[in-house]
């Protein structure tokens, strides 16, 4: 592998970036649009934070105490809503951002004026979706979910604010995976044959085909809603001939891929992670390509396991059952292959291998209460309750957001020049660590025991397990105010970094400086 | 998918990115159609299989007069009747006196439900009907219904509604009891659809 390094100052067409406010808003650089992304994404997840502990306040006790419940109703919506829609989508969009191009040794990405508008549209839509809050009626209060006809006939009337915020949103996510699979597809460095390309990048391009396929249908779900609200369809309405059911099919259609959207980047994060503080190339590569598009093949055929309360027939709820099992398959091969690379390995544990590490333990469990999930029987006494709550938030925030916390120390060096502060960050690891668990495992006890999810006020026996998940969510939930403080003083200045940055990295990005030059790879390296 | 091992470069860009385009918005254009096929796609499934209590329109097929033989036992099926209002629906709306009788299978029945419209002003509205167990959906056959048209009354009008049905012969042995409940809507959208 030879790196090409800075080739540009002798060339007077590429110089460094234009200044002010102008540099951002007219950036067509992948480095600078990911940036934003993330830099948006962590705005989100903060204000998304924010909704979940005045949740975790109102629950901290039972009794109607801080917020009246309509309002506990549009947090619990709204928290939903921004976390998958405006933290962990935008946070691996602003990572493909900036690593595909460098790990695939292309100059930048494949589009990038589309680049730029698919990221200038997320402010507006979510400044859309934030101002329902302030309308009259306020704003949504049906859930993440939102299931006709509560979304339809019994909505606030923000709603049509709530639809357009969700269809600009999916163009700016229809936009970024287009990028994405050009980018890959067209603009790989000679030499970086497909088998050759990080996982990253392929659970990416993975990621991006699932984006193509569903967000149109949840736009067309949405758009249905529009027309039965305003234009006297009945998609949803019974008196008309429609039916609700066909809203949570049409839904979970789009809902199940849109969950492996929020996860499969986070694979390949931790795919690039654990071998190089293992010291060791991944275990089994091509198996964890395979095992990824399987995944993806079979989040198409599985939709149903949301919704097996509504009355299926047998064949149907046996049908879910089993697909949905058979997705613990190729996910058990990743799982075992990030096991297999760290057995024997020179292990060493700096903060972005203690987030993966704990990733792969933590979403295993997460996995497993899916498991029991799926079981149709055993769904009838789980659906709607806190074990659901438990488990998603298992594998959404130390699965996904562990990994975003991962990739973000690890690469983060290559972005800035400097070394985060590695006792900080490990600290922030093990507060999250507590935090998190203190929060989420409690929530499988009440679970199990009947307490219903997206409720105010609950019966008196769930009382101590709420006071420890609502302690939990503040330590969490604070402790993240340490990790903008680190990555501040990281952009600040430190201990310089060098090109590799880690002894065990591999990899194009490694082979340039640290900090990654505004340009990179205006000459294709050549990968052996 | 090709290996472009040679082209990419800063100064030209493969020519190949408006084909992947292309191809790329195609797809997504054909999953937007995609959303809104399962419509009829879900319907049509309902229909076949009968699944979600959904009873089929207006049976055309033949009705059987036939008398069982000798020793043929008459099976008889409980069948029951309940009604219900939706959320704001102002009208009374009540099952037969009978809310529930044994039906021979294969004969004809004929029931009236009542609904008066209690308010001061006219309303239209629309009965939809479930039946539960829903696998019995397709054995229950209607030949006249008050649901295969909208209801129209008055302020301060009853009316009975006639309700006329058999219980298909292949009705599965396992079920004993078939319950028939009727959702009111109200109709807001006089014009529509």
């Amino acid at each position: 592998m030879s790196a090409v390094i800075d080739s540009h100052h002798h060339d007077d067409h590429h110089h460094g970036p234009a200044k002010g406010f102008t540099r951002w808003l007219y950036t067509t650089n992948h480095k600078d649009i990911g940036s934003m992304y993330l830099w948006f994404s962590f705005t989100m997840f903060l204000l998304g934070g924010c909704m979940a502990l005045v949740i975790r306040a109102e629950l901290f006790e039972p009794g109607l105490q801080i917020v009246a419940p309509n309002f506990f109703n549009q947090m619990t919506t709204m928290h939903g809503l921004i976390m998958v829609f405006g933290a962990v989508m935008p946070a691996f969009v602003g990572l493909a951002n900036w690593l595909i191009p460098m790990m695939v040794g292309a100059p930048d990405m494949a589009l990038p004026r589309m680049n730029n508008w698919s990221f200038w549209i997320l402010p507006f839509a979510f400044s859309l979706m934030v101002s329902t809050l302030f309308m009259e009626g306020g704003g949504p209060n049906f859930g993440w979910t939102f299931y006709a006809p509560l979304s339809t006939t019994y909505a606030p009337p923000s709603v049509t604010f709530f639809i357009f915020a969700v269809h600009m949103m999916g163009i700016s996510s229809i936009m970024g995976a287009i990028n994405v699979i050009a980018t890959i597809l067209n603009m790989r460095a000679p030499g970086m044959t497909m088998m050759k390309m990080p996982m990253f990048v392929w659970s990416w391009l993975i990621t991006a085909f699932l984006l193509i396929a569903v967000m149109p249908v949840l736009a067309g779900v949405v758009t249905m809603m529009l027309t039965d609200i305003h234009f006297g369809t009945s998609f949803f309405k019974p008196e008309g001939g429609g039916d609700p059911v066909l809203f949570q099919h049409v839904f979970w259609f789009f809902g199940h891929p849109e969950v492996y959207i929020m996860i499969l980047p986070a694979f390949g994060i931790v795919s690039q992670i654990i071998p190089t503080f293992s010291r060791k190339p991944l275990f089994g590569y091509a198996s964890m390509v395979y095992a990824t598009a399987s995944i993806a093949v079979l989040s198409f055929l599985v939709w149903a396991h949301h919704m097996f309360t509504v009355g299926m027939p047998l064949a149907g709820e046996l049908f879910f059952m089993y697909a949905t099992m058979l997705i613990a398959v190729p996910t058990g091969v990743k799982v075992f292959n990030w096991v297999s690379t760290m057995f024997k390995g020179s292990l060493t544990f700096e903060t972005p291998m203690l987030f993966s590490v704990a990733f792969v333990i933590l979403f295993t469990i997460g996995g497993f209460s899916g498991l029991m999930l799926a079981m149709a029987p055993a769904d009838f006494q789980y659906h709607d309750t806190y074990f659901v709550v438990a488990h998603f938030h298992y594998v959404l925030v130390p699965g996904a957001i562990f990994s975003i916390f991962a990739a973000a120390y690890y690469w983060l060096p290559k972005w800035t020049g400097y070394m985060y502060d590695e006792t900080l960050g490990k600290l922030h690891f093990w507060l999250s660590f507590i935090g998190v668990n203190l929060t989420f495992f409690p929530m499988h006890f009440v679970g199990l025991a009947g307490m219903p999810r997206r409720i105010p006020d609950y019966a008196l026996q769930f009382a101590d397990f709420n006071m420890v998940a609502s302690i939990g969510a503040f330590l969490f939930g604070t402790t993240q105010l340490l990790f903008l403080f680190i990555v501040l003083k990281c952009v600040k200045g430190g201990k310089r970094a060098t090109a590799s940055v880690w002894e065990g990295a591999e990899g194009l990005e490694w082979t340039i400086p640290s900090p990654a030059p505004y340009h990179t790879f205006a000459t294709p390296p050549k990968v052996n | 998918m090709s290996e472009n091992n040679e082209q990419p470069g800063n100064s030209t860009p493969p020519r190949s990115h408006a084909g992947t385009v292309r191809k790329l918005l195609f797809v997504v254009v054909a999953m937007f159609g995609f959303g809104f096929a399962l419509v009829p796609l879900y319907d049509l499934f309902c229909d076949i299989t009968g699944i979600n209590g959904k009873t089929n329109g207006r049976y055309e097929g033949e009705i059987s007069t036939a008398v069982p033989g000798e020793g043929e036992s008459r099976r008889v099926v409980r069948v029951q009747f309940t009604t219900s209002n939706n959320a704001n629906m102002p009208w009374i709306f009540n099952p037969p006196e009978n809310k529930q009788m044994d039906v021979v299978v294969g004969e004809p029945v004929q029931v009236d439900f009542f609904a008066r419209n209690p308010t001061d002003r006219f309303i239209v509205a629309q009965a939809i009907p479930s039946v539960a167990p829903s696998k019995g959906a397709d054995y229950f056959h209607k030949t006249e219904c008050f649901c295969f048209q909208r209801q129209e009354l008055e302020a301060g009008a009853d009316t009975l509604m006639g309700l006329r049905f058999f219980i298909d012969r292949d009705l599965p042995e396992d079920i004993k009891t078939l319950t028939l409940s009727y959702t009111m809507f109200e109709v807001q959208d006089h014009a529509g659809l």
